[in-house]
């Protein structure tokens, strides 16, 4: 009975953070974007600085009419932001906060493997969306979404790859626990593809030629309202928190930090996460976004080489300090 | 799609003769959820291979290969659960779904997705299902998994078998998919060489098969470059 009911708390916080993160990197958004942009942003909703602009951006998705096009796939189209959204739930689950077992959802053994699986399933939901919208625009949105997963899946991968070998182990508390500072400047590369490819495969810009708006309207989601359009764009928000505290945990050291060992690990990876999203958010404000063609490009002759040096690398050194 | 329904049946086979050994009567829970995902699993893959709608299919398969996923992870092989969802999930169904999407996928029945070939397709699915379902019940009948020790399927584990015990059979298999990749560049290139001059040919005629072969062309660039860069990887492995 214990059990179930640590089971039960678990799955319960990290629901809540799941809900909770995302709205707050979306506020995020729209205050910093507006302050870069010489703007204020949402300053009515909830009195203070527009505080609950999103709540009330939420409650008007789901007062709207759920809208499915007569020519569309009924069930795949309806099933497509479930898709998209559960596994960024599950992701969260592996993500460790703080050393112990009681700071991380489910420690999984092959912890590396299974974020960057279950990440590349997401993607499904982009093209079941695409596919059963019946939409030439939205099936446009798809295929880019499928080629750009195609593309930047594989430096991702092989990033990750030499942190694990870093750290001799898969397991994400193992490899923090492994992590010395000086593995930040060792593994600066390898952190820098992660960085970028999960932005190209969350569809951020400037990697958003799936969604480009003013091409294909919406790519993939362009036929979809309310609850379900909503669902989608969570999705996106829950991306850029796993995405950020994966970089956390993978390359910047998680818990660890120059100052307050113990008891304040969690402080220190919410800070590390909170930074990388600030980036994201200011990426979006500054780069245009990236051709279809120059995007591959980026990836397959710079991303993948740069990950390979970076593998050769860590090996290197790997055995020179053995 | 053989494959994945006989992987379905074949674990089926496997739990019956597990559960003889140590009697049918107190299934735990482990094996009642094996047979019931094992279940799942089969009639997933019935279902792409009959379904008349070729991205209906698509998904069915990522059932399939999910369910096997999760056939793995309660046989404790952790890490061949996540990689079979990495690479056969999330990379070899979004290749198929991309090249379903950039040829033909109506919405609704597609008339040519049967074959005249089915009961052929059904012998030879099910004669093979036969002979492997026979030869792994025949090889492990006595092996029986004891779940509360340590996991056999971990990481730690796997590479170590991996990479005492079959490191010969592993750099074979490598040198196989290299070779397999070289000969995908070799293929791709003829064909990209072919579709150019059928491409130029067409050029006048101002249809939407223009669009779509000039974009099968750069798309077929494109992905020379992937399997280039695959090949390398390999290569480094």
């Amino acid at each position: 009975m214990n059990d179930a009911l640590d089971v039960t708390l678990r799955l319960l916080i990290v629901f809540v953070v799941f809900l909770a993160l995302p709205l707050i990197v979306g506020q995020t958004e729209h205050k910093v974007m507006a302050h870069m942009q010489g703007r204020l942003g949402p300053m009515y909703a909830g009195g203070f600085h527009g505080w609950a602009q999103l709540v009330a951006d939420g409650v008007k998705f789901a007062q709207k009419e759920d809208v499915v096009p007569t020519g569309a796939d009924r069930r795949i189209f309806q099933l497509a932001p479930a898709v998209a959204l559960l596994p960024y739930l599950l992701v969260l689950l592996a993500i460790p906060i703080a050393p112990g077992e009681g700071a991380v959802g489910q420690a999984i053994d092959a912890g590396v493997f299974f974020v960057l699986a279950v990440m590349g399933v997401g993607v499904l939901g982009s093209l079941m969306a695409g596919w059963a919208s019946a939409n030439k625009f939205s099936l446009l949105g798809g295929l880019r979404t499928a080629a750009q997963l195609l593309a930047y899946e594989l430096p991702m991968l092989l990033a990750a790859a030499s942190v694990a070998m870093a750290a001799g182990t898969v397991s994400l508390p193992g490899i923090l626990d492994a992590f010395e500072w000086w593995w930040l400047p060792w593994q600066i590369v390898g952190a820098i593809v992660f960085f970028v490819a999960g932005l190209a495969e969350l569809q951020r810009p400037p990697f958003d030629m799936p969604v480009a708006d003013s091409e294909i309207i919406f790519g993939a989601y362009t036929e979809y309202t309310g609850l379900r359009f909503a669902l989608f764009l969570l999705a996106e928000y829950a991306g850029i928190v796993v995405l950020c505290g994966l970089t956390t945990v993978l390359f910047l050291g998680g818990w660890h930090g120059p100052w307050g060992a113990d008891g304040l690990g969690w402080v220190w990876t919410l800070l590390k996460t909170a930074v990388l999203a600030f980036v994201v958010i200011w990426l979006r404000v500054t780069y245009p976004r990236l051709r279809e063609d120059q995007l591959q490009k980026l990836s397959w002759t710079l991303l993948v080489p740069l990950s390979l040096a970076q593998i050769a690398l860590t090996g290197i050194v790997k055995v020179v300090i053995q | 799609m053989t494959l994945a329904a006989t992987a379905g049946q074949l674990a089926s086979g496997a739990t019956t003769t597990a559960a003889g050994a140590h009697g049918f009567l107190s299934p735990t829970g482990v094996e009642i959820a094996f047979l019931l995902v094992g279940l799942v699993t089969f009639g997933a893959a019935l279902v792409t291979v009959t379904t008349r709608q070729l991205v209906h299919a698509a998904l069915w398969l990522v059932v399939t290969l999910g369910g096997l996923a999760v056939e793995y992870l309660l046989l404790t092989a952790e890490f061949i659960a996540w990689v079979q969802v990495l690479i056969y999930v999330g990379s070899v169904v979004v290749l198929l779904l991309f090249g379903l999407m950039l040829t033909r996928a109506p919405i609704g029945r597609s008339p040519d997705a049967d074959s005249g070939n089915r009961w052929a397709a059904l012998a030879v699915a099910v004669a093979a299902a036969a002979a492997l379902v026979w030869v792994v019940v025949d090889a492990f009948r006595t092996t029986w998994i004891d779940l509360d020790g340590p996991a056999a399927g971990s990481t730690r584990v796997t590479g170590q078998s991996l990479f005492q015990n079959w490191v010969l059979p592993f750099e074979a298999l490598s040198v196989l998919l290299l070779a397999a990749l070289v000969g995908a560049i070799v293929l791709s290139r003829k064909a990209t060489a072919d579709a150019a001059t059928a491409a130029t040919g067409v050029k006048e005629a101002t249809t939407a098969t223009d669009v779509t072969e000039a974009t099968e062309v750069t798309d077929s660039a494109e992905g020379r470059g992937g399997a280039a860069d695959q090949a390398d990887k390999g290569g480094v492995r």
